[in-house]
């Protein structure tokens, strides 16, 4: 950290604060009192999912279920379609009679089909609404953080939140009884 | 770190615990990891043992592949009428065994199993190497392989379409929608753990290239609600789909009208020998390897004897279906149904009423064993029988593919399959190629998902916390 940017109110180079826990619960309760005290930008790292700490960092509803949803309606009909447009449109064979469009026999693919595209949006979504790949991110920044998916949990209170003070936020975040607070660099 | 944990000495907890004593986040970590961050003179010398002689099946099977794309599948044994030799049966096998792979991380997930944790990692890997070794049999026995994209709908300038109707056409997109989503569903599940070995060696050049498959998790809370919500969906829609692809595979039989294939029970039939197959093998895979690596306080008595009572569950489902068969073939007193029984049980020169019997005594008579407590517990004992299942299912399919094709309705088209060299070669060759893959996995990927295991630790923590 450059002296320099220690002036007050010049946060610029500075992505935020990071406060270091040794337990899952000593997270989860920082989170929830850092809630409380009305920051909203902030984000809790941790080596597992977490029951509940990312209500407590302010993410409402996940949109991925809504999209595997008409991912899965899109496979679906694309399935079918493709089945009727071959056997109906594209390449009409009667078979003993039957009608060219038996659509019985196009469920399993419609299935399969649905289930494919289901099953490639909910990665693909995922890891675009988590912004991935992400080559860089400011808190890879801290030596500590390496323990971030070993054994250690972190709240990161970013310097763009409106409430944001060095001094101040540090001291709160101090008072949360963690191991460190830590200066992230952008 | 890891050196440390190995001489420390490992203690199985026992058939009613998942993890060891000791173990916190850190240590759950260091010796995951440790299994592939290792020297490489540290490596257990079965590991190379098993792995040099898998490499020499793999040169067989590549060898066998050759001659077959050179002469064409005149060097397998199959003739008219027995058009589907060993390669059906291999496929039909291959593909069983990796059904047990999606039923563990799937549906035990969805089910909130306990036992599922240590061992769903190492059996979607499995899932999909099987896969890959059932996917190339159908593709080597199509007679010019290199045209096996005719199966798949694209515009061509024939103007020819797949037919839809067709079980071999439901077969492409179940097999290869199958082998996308096990691929899919593991590699969701590495995407944590790729991060943990990248941050276990943070700036080196193997860190770097965890980093890179790691994609930059972070283990942010905002990405864990989107992650978890992604794996569960995936989880549902993988459980249909299991389900799915094994009632397809045997529609390629029970939509012919052949008999000894034209039978309603084939769907929960298969699916049920597929899981019970795919048990049989994950436990053929997990009970050395666990031992190799001293993993037994991770992969505990718990996993085995879970694993050993659904393999006697499913057992138990298959005996049901081939009850049924006899049943059908006495009370839909159907001639040609009846016959095909009749063949395959009664001892006549000339026919493969052996294999039935054998088939019985692999997977219906030695499994039963199981029901005692003192041979579930036993795991070398669990170790054989798997063995011993894992044969009885490939004979069960050649009894269903062969016995059924050897004789049909007109004794004029009757006739005798024998398996020439090259086809042993290839089926072994596919076997070689399954364990390189598994070797090679366990060495460079964590093959327990760490994340997850830390979920266990923290679960116990919290179970024991109030009492402190």
């Amino acid at each position: 950290m450059h002296p320099q940017n220690r002036d007050a109110g010049e946060i610029a180079d500075l992505y935020g604060l990071l406060a270091e826990f040794d337990t899952a619960e000593g997270l989860l309760a920082a989170a929830e009192r850092a809630r409380e005290e009305g920051f909203r930008r902030m984000d809790a790292y941790t080596p597992m999912p977490i029951e509940g700490l990312a209500e407590a960092v302010a993410l409402g509803k996940t949109t991925v279920e809504k999209l595997v949803f008409v991912a899965g309606l899109l496979g679906a009909t694309g399935g079918f379609m493709l089945c009727w447009w071959m056997t109906v449109v594209a390449y009409p064979h009667n078979v003993a009679g039957r009608p060219l469009n038996s659509w019985p026999a196009y469920i399993p693919i419609t299935f399969e089909s649905m289930v494919l595209i289901a099953c490639l949006t909910a990665l693909i979504g995922m890891l675009m609404l988590n912004g991935m790949p992400q080559p860089y991110h400011p808190v890879f920044n801290v030596k500590e953080f390496e323990r971030a998916s070993i054994d250690r949990f972190f709240l990161c209170i970013e310097a763009r939140d409106p409430r944001f003070d060095r001094e101040a936020t540090r001291e709160f975040l101090e008072g949360l009884n963690p191991l460190e607070v830590m200066e992230v660099e952008k | 770190m890891a050196d440390e944990l190995e001489q420390t000495t490992v203690i199985d907890p026992g058939p009613d615990e998942v993890l060891g004593p000791g173990h916190n986040f850190d240590t759950v970590t260091q010796k995951i990891s440790g299994v592939v961050y290792r020297p490489f003179s540290r490596t257990p010398i079965q590991m190379f043992v098993g792995f040099g002689i898998a490499f020499v099946f793999v040169n067989i099977f590549l060898g066998a592949v050759t001659w077959l794309f050179y002469r064409g599948v005149g060097i397998w044994g199959i003739v008219i009428p027995i058009a589907w030799g060993f390669a059906i049966v291999n496929f039909v096998w291959w593909i069983g065994i990796g059904h047990a792979g999606t039923l563990i991380s799937a549906i035990l997930l969805l089910l909130k199993q306990d036992w599922r944790t240590s061992i769903n990692r190492f059996s979607e890997a499995m899932t999909l190497f099987a896969v890959a070794c059932a996917a190339m049999f159908p593709i080597l026995h199509l007679g010019r392989p290199w045209l096996f994209y005719w199966l798949l709908p694209y515009p061509n300038q024939m103007w020819l379409w797949p037919q839809p109707r067709s079980p071999l056409i439901w077969d492409v997109f179940a097999v290869s929608t199958y082998g996308t989503v096990s691929f899919i569903f593991w590699f969701t599940g590495l995407i944590p753990d790729f991060a943990t070995m990248r941050d276990l060696r943070a700036n080196t050049r193997v860190g770097k290239l965890y980093g890179m498959l790691a994609m930059g998790w972070r283990g942010s809370a905002k990405h864990w609600a989107r992650y978890q919500k992604a794996y569960l969906l995936l989880a549902g829609l993988s459980t249909p789909l299991v389900v799915s692809v094994h009632s397809v595979v045997s529609f390629d039989f029970a939509v012919a009208i052949l008999p000894g294939w034209h039978t309603t029970i084939f769907p929960p039939y298969f699916v049920a020998g597929a899981i019970y197959s795919g048990f049989a093998m994950v436990l053929t895979l997990a009970i050395p390897v666990r031992r190799w690596f001293h993993l037994e306080d991770l992969i505990t008595t718990r996993h085995i004897e879970c694993m050993a009572k659904v393999m006697l569950g499913t057992g138990l489902i298959v005996a049901y279906g081939y009850a049924m068969e006899a049943f059908i073939a006495w009370y839909s007193q159907n001639t040609y149904e009846s016959y095909a029984f009749y063949n395959r049980i009664f001892p006549q020169a000339g026919t493969y009423w052996w294999t039935y019997w054998l088939l019985i005594t692999c997977n219906i008579a030695i499994p039963q064993m199981l029901w005692s407590r003192r041979v579930r517990l036993h795991t070398w004992a669990v170790f054989l029988i798997s063995l011993v299942v894992n044969v009885g299912m490939w004979l069960e399919r050649f009894v269903i593919v062969v016995t059924s094709l050897t004789r049909d309705f007109v004794p004029s088209s009757w006739g005798m399959y024998y398996p020439t060299m090259w086809d042993w070669a290839t089926f072994a060759g596919t076997l070689g190629v399954f364990l390189c893959l598994m070797f090679l996995f366990i060495r460079g990927i964590p093959a327990i998902s760490i994340f997850e295991m830390r979920e266990v630790v923290h679960e116990k923590e919290a179970v024991h916390a109030p009492a402190e």
